[in-house]
């Protein structure tokens, strides 16, 4: 039997209510509501964690590794999301959180923002190649990314081949520690501390590589309360290369097109947001853009499901601790032999998804979109939810595909019960004389 | 030979509000029946100009999308004062759009040559007074 693709956001059965939240938000129309309850359909979501915002019930939930993984090695590195910084207000220094992180039990850190450094001048370097589709768009995001494999294959070309910099980190760290301490690297583990659950995912199914260095992910929400308390205290600094200004703000939208691309660029935050856009990118309307950055997250990845403080707030903290970082950029800050050391690009492609087509043979589709098209004639046009897909168009697809029936909509079995109890009457009235 | 799936949209003269629904329309259709990659992006672009010359230019057209095994056709049919020189609209730069097009953003006058250059087959049919028809094939290999 094939493996369900795995996914990190998930129901808690036992508090969904079957309502109609999630099902109206998801932005891929990946959830629909049977037998009174959610399910999310693997081939369509891309865990953006949009679900998880807007349950009331609590019902939506990322599925993290607990802190108590880390004992699992005898040696844990913390890979800090600059997004973390982002969560204490007046933080302007993020050394204190990266010692903190040692006091919790992580036997080093390297901050993920230092990945960004890398990963920055691995992208510029991409940018100098001539004949780059244009514009060239972010692999930052997995959920973006995820979004493009399923809703814009066409524009998967578009999209950088360079490894995200919580996978550049992770190589580094593990390789530095190693020689470092002279021990055996399968006793060293990396862990990310996350934002938000498609980095969680992306760790048990990489895109653009074979196998993830990261070994596990640790929610920000799991950790805020545990650092909070060694954060308020002065801590020396750790002897390591620290992230420039520039990494750190990758954690904010417009950070990564900053530090990438500043002539030419584009951000563009909010899952919705970015699907308008590419829209466009998809009708070849922004050929002068050079790079485009998406972030499935209002703010960025300070906007992380995952996260303790307000998006505002936290990119605020960021944008604080930025300015008063010094002025040193990845291009001088981060030597060659670094991106000649290490791997910075995919091992394998990301492919499309085509679970949006109706049909892998072409003439099927076509008939099953001809029925399509003559079911949403003669469906209500509600948009309401009741028959558990999220719009009319939707259910009219599950229909095609095999899921549902008209007899669903509540609102076509009503007016089949009325001529139904019509058709009894007169039975009755026929019967009697 | 009968097309395999048709789409029909009608397009209101000077309707700029939906301007661009039909062509966003065929787009997800073909997603759906599997037309992708570099045919579908040319099929979008060419259906958003020519949707788009229907609301600022005709008095109000079909817009009609056939899929053929190997040919998906776009066709543009329309009442309206129709198209005096092709020769000089053939040409990048020129337009005859008016004033309220002008101050949203149209006329720029690429329209018939980005039509001309993304689709495979491209014909077009005038007569002044009465109005414009054009065809234009895109093969499916």
């Amino acid at each position: 039997m094939e493996e369900r693709p795995y996914h990190s956001v998930h129901l808690a059965k036992d508090l969904c209510k079957g309502c109609t939240n999630c099902l109206k938000h998801c932005p891929t129309e990946a959830i629909r509501v049977r037998g009174g309850r959610a399910h999310i359909l693997d081939a369509f979501c891309i865990d953006c964690g949009e679900c998880i915002r807007v349950c009331e019930n609590h019902a939506k939930v990322a599925v993290t590794d607990p802190i108590s993984m880390i004992k699992e090695f005898k040696y844990a590195i913390a890979l800090p999301a600059p997004s973390l910084y982002g969560q204490f207000r007046g933080l302007l220094n993020p050394e204190y959180v990266i010692e903190a992180l040692r006091c919790v039990g992580f036997a080093d850190v390297y901050e993920v923002a230092r990945g960004a450094d890398v990963v920055t001048r691995a992208i510029r370097e991409k940018l100098k190649q001539p004949d780059l589709p244009r514009p060239l768009i972010s692999s930052a995001c997995p959920a973006v990314v995820r979004l493009i494999q399923i809703r814009f294959p066409d524009l998967l070309d578009n999209v950088v081949d360079i490894r995200q910099p919580m996978e550049v980190a992770a190589t580094i760290a593990k390789a530095e520690f190693v020689k470092k301490n002279n021990c055996d690297p399968k006793d060293v583990g990396c862990f990310f501390i996350t934002p938000c659950p498609a980095k969680m995912t992306v760790i048990r199914r990489p895109l653009g590589q074979k196998k993830s260095g990261v070994d596990g992910a640790i929610s920000i929400l799991e950790m805020y309360g545990l650092l909070l308390p060694y954060v308020e205290r002065m801590m020396n600094d750790p002897s390591y290369s620290p992230a420039t200004k520039y990494g750190v703000a990758w954690s904010t939208s417009d950070g990564e097109a900053n530090a990438v691309c500043p002539g030419n660029s584009l951000s563009v935050d909010g899952i919705n947001n970015v699907i308008r856009v590419l829209e466009e990118v998809e009708n070849y309307k922004l050929t002068d853009l050079a790079y485009f950055e998406g972030n499935a997250c209002l703010g960025g990845c300070v906007g992380g499901p995952l996260t303790f403080e307000n998006n505002y707030v936290a990119k605020n903290t960021i944008r604080q601790m930025v300015n008063q970082m010094p002025e040193v950029h990845p291009d001088k800050d981060v030597p060659t032999s670094i991106l000649n050391k290490y791997p910075t690009k995919n091992d394998v492609d990301i492919l499309p998804g085509d679970a949006i087509k109706l049909d892998d043979n072409m003439a099927e589709a076509m008939k099953k979109m001809n029925r399509m098209n003559e079911i949403i004639e003669r469906l209500p046009g509600y948009d309401c939810g009741s028959c558990g897909s999220p719009t009319c168009r939707s259910f009219a697809e599950d229909i095609v595909r095999g899921y549902c029936t008209e007899m669903d909509c509540i609102h076509i079995m009503r007016d089949k019960l009325k001529i139904m109890a019509q058709q009894m009457v007169e039975l009755a009235q026929s019967e009697r004389s | 030979m009968e097309p395999m799936f048709t789409g029909s949209y009608h397009v209101a003269k000077a309707d700029y509000s939906s301007a661009g629904r039909a062509s966003a329309d065929i787009k997800r259709q073909l997603k759906q029946i599997g037309v992708g990659g570099d045919v579908l992006r040319r099929v979008a672009v060419a259906s958003y100009e020519v949707e788009l010359n229907l609301v600022i230019h005709s008095l109000g057209g079909e817009l009609t999308l056939n899929v053929y095994p190997d040919l998906v056709q776009l066709i543009s049919s329309d009442v309206g004062p129709g198209i005096p020189d092709l020769t000089m609209a053939m040409k990048e730069g020129y337009s005859t759009a008016n004033e309220e097009a002008r101050s949203l953003g149209f006329g720029a006058g690429m329209g018939l040559p980005n039509m001309k250059r993304n689709a495979d087959d491209f014909d077009i049919k005038s007569t002044v007074g009465v109005g414009t028809t054009i065809t234009m094939g895109f093969h499916l290999t």
